[in-house]
């Protein structure tokens, strides 16, 4: 399959009063054409910093991309210019941001925010644009587009507002598409209308899709590959079905855990114990070390080499390596 | 809409005329009278002039006369400046006020925010502590302190531009600078605050998302919304001024309507008082509610016509 994005060790650093963050450390995956790529881990774990990367939205300063490369369709986005880059931005690749009531701006018409993209970028005559947006207003599912379209974002309801910045994100026909959170700000129901929305325009347009998200119902639904992140990195990545049901790294086993599941009725939920490591001073090993049920010496002073288990997963973890894989069996654990 | 500017009006009417009483439940409180410093009129004399401006009436009579003259925007004629009546003062010193007043809003508006978005987009550069270092010392120089130290030095030492008088736009530019650099530190500071706050808004990501150039993001999506509390504060600012261009008139020797005014009130000339609060108030009340309509055209969020609603 041909892959349309590829990221490659990318380092990402904000400089603080107290010190260096480093908030992504060396991250590596890809996207092939048309599927739908989902970034899970819990909050603080880098997967928003990792998309704004892509968009190259790190503000700098503090921020900065200190290492790693962008490859999107053959060209490395980490080091173009920022003015080549607003030529990418909304065109090339589009973003849907977490909570729609912020996105949108409260003094603008829905209209004017919708066109203002497509006639920077291509130049077309308002009219066009408006036509364009009438089609992408009714592709979203809003009624009577034409109309609503002089409406300004607060005479809309807060699904109907993701309904129009997923409008916007897309009215430039972009082949990637980066929503970060977009479902986490709704209520359930809109929720699941939203998601149905992205296998809807997905379909329609063929647009590749990665979801930044700490919800794995969303992930469930509507993702092809996931890609667990962990402080700052990818500990696992793999289809859906491989992360849901043969999960290896003990992180996923625990996020999965963690999730209330209508099948086990009466049964407790597992949470993770202990917190993230602070990013001011990663540790040099697996950063899930002090809160695994499994951690081994060498867990705290080596970091896993990446271990492929099939062509679609992948595993950073110790007890991948075949001297644990004896160890274990040797000793059995307890649950 | 219409209904709302028509409330308006009623509410403005109501506020004129509570501000028309106290003027002149001030004025018949202050001790002294128009025809105190003329010595050599006798008794008579006195009694005819006092018969003719109507002040032998009781006082309520007086009011209820005062605003019967005023319904028909007839302010009655100057006690001290014979042969003139305060409509005449009025239309002769208004435009030039009005034009110092006018020309400094423009200017400090302007350069107030210019500065501000400057010193926001370069948040803590060098430009943004210059702004800031300028706006600091406008905030705390009087306008009167400014007005003579630009004429002792623009205009005496460096003999650059005129003293006084306002005769040519030469003669502008001083009275201006010094009436128009307290507004425009306050609105430089303003501006850059809440531009700073803008900045770090969700949509302002959107605009950079979209792909906008920096240019489009700072003026169509983040000055509008930065404006709002800028606007809010032109209600003050604007009593500000009115009152400065007094002073500013008194220094720079401006024929506005601030000499007439200020002398009104030493020589107790009732109807020139009246006459100048009243147009006053009724200026500024039209400004506030100018500034309001102002209000729901930046933010579409503030309705006029709606109870209620959003």
């Amino acid at each position: 399959m041909e892959k349309i994005l590829e990221v490659t060790n990318l380092q990402v650093t904000f400089t603080t009063y107290g010190g260096t963050v480093k908030a992504v450390r060396g991250v590596d995956f890809h996207l092939n054409k048309g599927e739908t790529l989902a970034i899970v881990g819990e909050s603080g774990c880098g997967k928003s910093v990792t998309s704004n990367a892509i968009m190259r939205l790190i503000p700098n300063p503090p921020g900065k991309i200190t290492a790693g490369s962008i490859v999107f369709k053959g060209k490395d986005l980490a080091k173009y210019s920022e003015k080549r880059m607003r030529s990418i931005r909304g065109v090339d690749i589009s973003m849907i941001f977490q909570d729609p009531m912020t996105a949108l701006n409260p003094t603008l018409t829905i209209g004017t925010q919708l066109m203002e993209g497509l006639i920077s970028h291509h130049g077309v005559s308002s009219k066009e644009a408006k036509k364009k947006a009438i089609e992408m207003m009714d592709l979203v599912g809003i009624s009577n587009p034409e109309e609503r379209l002089k409406q300004y974002p607060h005479q809309f309801s807060g699904g109907m507002r993701q309904r129009i910045v997923i409008a916007i994100a897309l009215i430039c026909e972009p082949d990637l598409l980066i929503a970060d959170e977009p479902t986490t700000a709704l209520d359930v129901t809109i929720q699941a209308q939203i998601l149905e929305l992205f296998e809807k325009i997905q379909a329609a347009t063929g647009v590749s899709i990665i979801l930044i998200t700490h919800d794995l119902g969303v992930v469930a639904k509507i993702a092809d590959r996931i890609a667990v992140m962990y402080a700052g990195k990818i500990i696992e990545t793999g289809t859906k079905r491989e992360i849901f049901y043969k999960p290896q790294h003990p992180y996923t086993q625990g996020l999965l855990n963690s999730v209330p599941r209508l099948d086990l009725k009466g049964e407790k939920l597992i949470p993770i114990d202990g917190t993230p490591p602070d990013l001011f001073s990663p540790p040099a090993g697996c950063p899930f070390t002090a809160r695994c049920p499994f951690a081994m010496e060498v867990c705290d002073k080596v970091y896993p080499a990446s271990k492929e288990l099939t062509e679609s997963h992948q595993v950073n973890c110790w007890l991948q390596d075949e001297r644990a894989k004896q160890l274990l069996t040797a000793v059995p654990l307890s649950k | 809409m219409l209904k709302y500017i028509l409330k308006r009006f009623l509410i403005m009417l109501v506020t004129l005329w509570v501000i028309i009483s106290l003027t002149f439940i001030l004025m018949v409180s202050i001790p002294g009278s128009p025809f105190n410093s003329d010595q050599s009129s006798n008794e008579t004399i006195r009694a005819n002039l006092e018969a003719h401006y109507n002040l032998d009436q009781p006082y309520h009579i007086q009011y209820f006369l005062y605003l019967k003259s005023i319904a028909t925007f007839d302010f009655g004629p100057s006690i001290k400046q014979p042969n003139q009546s305060v409509n005449d003062l009025l239309s002769r010193g208004f435009p030039i006020s009005f034009e110092l007043g006018i020309l400094t809003i423009i200017v400090a508006v302007i350069s107030g925010i210019i500065l501000g978005i400057l010193a926001a987009l370069r948040h803590n550069g060098v430009i943004d502590y210059l702004a800031m270092g300028i706006a600091v010392l406008g905030i705390s120089i009087p306008n009167f302190i400014l007005a003579t130290l630009l004429i002792q030095q623009v205009a005496v030492t460096w003999g650059l531009l005129p003293t006084a008088t306002w005769s040519s736009p030469a003669h502008m530019i001083l009275p201006i600078a010094a009436l128009a650099t307290g507004p425009m530190a306050i609105i430089a500071r303003l501006t850059r605050s809440t531009m700073l706050e803008v900045l770090t808004q969700d949509y302002i990501k959107m605009a950079k998302a979209k792909g906008l150039s920096p240019w489009k993001i700072v003026f169509k999506h983040a000055l509008r919304n930065a404006l709002m509390p800028v606007i809010t504060i032109m209600g003050t600012l604007l009593a500000g001024i009115l009152t400065g261009t007094f002073v500013i008139e008194q220094i720079f020797a401006i024929p506005g309507m601030g000499k007439y005014f200020v002398e009104s009130i030493n020589q107790r000339d009732y109807p020139v008082i009246m006459g100048t609060t009243v147009f006053y108030s009724a200026f500024l009340i039209i400004m506030l509610f100018l500034v309001d309509i102002a209000y729901g055209i930046i933010d579409p969020r503030i309705k006029f016509h709606r109870k209620g609603g959003e």
